[in-house]
């Protein structure tokens, strides 16, 4: 899933200074599942601002709305028609349901509620982490399923650099080192001696080095 | 084929190589250069220029060696991955051979959020096992990594960095093997402090057959202060400081912090001298470049 966080309060209160009525917008996908902006999310950040500007002495408006996917032109469409009566639409989808809201109704102003961070999964209740970076051509198979393109700071593929230290990354003690993984993943394999292959330099032409990608199946066009 | 550089032909004779590291400035004045050049003449084989050290911005590796190259020296530019992507990377190689500089050190280089700029982007298009792979590519093939056809290969006689130190310690010596192959000529490994640690990591390279195939120069590090062994010993990520060597100078009177710290270093290079395989040593005075002469001449090592 993508995983965000709530950008600081005071720096939401700060882009929606100029606007009275507001429509503060979630999605049901990942933003719900990393429990950023789903619909209680979406509530409570609506009663934070109204309390907080009642406070100051300001009018603010905040009506609510939890769309199933930003992402998505279906659902993204069926704010049409609504969104007249607002300033500005708030959003706390990610990076790419916020675009989308702003790019199926360019003239609107859609401002971003929170910091989109990655792509990862649940951990544990309330942890998640970084896994996957995308990079178009996943090397997986060779690396006992773990990515060292994502989980290795310097994305090292033949691994691990001189700071590795008690399973730990050098950056932080709270981030195991990738090839710590990687080494004691083949060793309880038996598989020890692929340690010795040299992985060839990355073509990163697949990756966002290539530029914006795109995915087409003309068979699934309409 | 150019004439090896000293550095290569002490190794290649057989006889103990001593170099030396050289961090450039944190500004464009060459005579800072110059200055630590003056220190070490005479007392090295061969001087290396850091790239940027600790993710700190400094003057260039490559400015520094060709300053210290017009003294005299045999000079070797450490090149990291860091900042570069391979095609940074592929024409400083060919310079570096250009400017007549003989060695290049391939590293994979601390993390930015060490240094001064930690809000910098990071590059890491190639690692430094490929970094090694590419130099002897573009040397022994005439190929860049794209495969096209180099019109004048560069001449470097190739080295690599080790941290015996490191985790997990049971594929340090499996990792050195990679480079090896990938095609390191040299290796100058982390600054040896545990000894018997480094030992350790030396029985497993033997047992692999590298201390044939590669010239080992152990990492030497004078120690200055207390407050330094600490800092060493706790926050430089992938060092080894044993417990007794901090207490050794710290027991000692503040005037005397600094013999002790060479003495330290003294044995050290002794008994790293004193294991199989091991071709010279590399000493990294960081930012104590005049105690250099000093260990090279107590130490009974002065270059022929």
């Amino acid at each position: 899933m993508i995983v965000a966080d709530r950008k600081p309060f005071d720096e939401i209160m700060g882009m929606i200074e100029p606007y009275k009525k507001i429509l503060l917008v979630g999605c049901n996908e990942c933003a719900t599942v990393c429990a950023v902006g789903g619909t209680k999310e979406v509530a409570l950040l609506a009663s934070q601002i109204r309390m907080k500007s009642q406070g100051e002495g300001r009018l603010v408006e905040v009506d609510e709305k939890t769309l199933e996917r930003q992402c998505d032109p279906e659902y993204a469409r069926t704010l049409a028609g609504t969104l007249e009566d607002y300033d500005a639409v708030l959003s706390i989808a990610c990076g790419c349901g916020i675009q989308f809201i702003a790019e199926t109704f360019p003239e609107r102003k859609v401002l971003p509620g929170v910091n989109t961070r990655f792509m990862g999964v649940t951990e544990e209740h309330g942890v998640w982490a970084e896994r996957c970076q995308g990079c178009g051509s996943c090397i997986l198979d060779r690396t006992c399923g773990i990515c060292p393109v994502t989980r290795c700071a310097k994305s090292i593929m033949n691994g691990p650099c001189g700071g590795s230290q008690d399973g730990q990354c050098e950056l932080r003690n709270d981030i195991p080192c990738a090839w710590q993984l990687i080494i004691d993943r083949l060793k309880a394999r038996g598989e020890l001696d692929r340690y010795g292959e040299i992985e060839k330099p990355k073509d990163w032409s697949t990756s966002r080095d290539g530029g914006p990608r795109k995915r087409v199946r003309e068979d699934m066009k309409l | 084929m150019i004439a090896p550089g000293r550095l290569e032909g002490v190794l290649r004779k057989g006889d103990f190589a001593v170099t030396a590291e050289c961090g450039p400035p944190r500004g464009a004045d060459p005579e800072t250069i110059r200055r630590k050049g003056e220190l070490l003449k005479g007392s090295v084989d061969a001087v290396n220029v850091t790239d940027n050290q600790t993710a700190v911005v400094r003057m260039s590796s490559m400015a520094g060696c060709l300053i210290l190259e017009e003294m005299g020296f045999d000079v070797v530019l450490q090149m990291t991955v860091r900042d570069r992507n391979r095609i940074a990377l592929q024409s400083d190689i060919l310079g570096a051979a250009a400017l007549g500089i003989r060695n290049v050190l391939c590293l994979t280089g601390d993390h930015q959020s060490f240094g001064d700029h930690p809000g910098a982007r990071n590059v890491h298009d190639i690692d430094s096992i490929q970094l090694i792979d590419t130099v002897r590519t573009m040397r022994d093939e005439g190929r860049f990594i794209s495969g096209d056809e180099i019109k004048g290969r560069p001449e470097l006689f190739i080295g690599c960095a080790a941290n015996p130190f490191a985790d997990p310690f049971d594929i340090r010596a499996l990792r050195l093997a990679k480079k090896v192959r990938a095609g390191a000529q040299f290796v100058q490994t982390q600054c040896v402090f545990n000894v018997e640690k480094f030992s350790r990591w030396m029985d497993m390279v033997r047992d692999l057959g590298l201390h044939e195939k590669v010239f080992i120069l152990a990492g030497i590090t004078p120690m200055k202060s207390p407050g330094m062994a600490r800092y060493m010993k706790n926050s430089v990520p992938g060092m080894d400081v044993p417990d007794s060597l901090v207490e050794r100078i710290t027991s000692v009177p503040k005037e005397r912090y600094r013999e002790e710290g060479v003495e330290i270093c003294l044995e050290t290079i002794e008994r790293v001298r004193a294991v199989r395989g091991v071709c010279g040593i590399h000493i990294m005075a960081i930012e104590w470049e005049d105690i250099v002469p000093e260990i090279v001449k107590r130490a009974g090592l002065r270059p022929g």
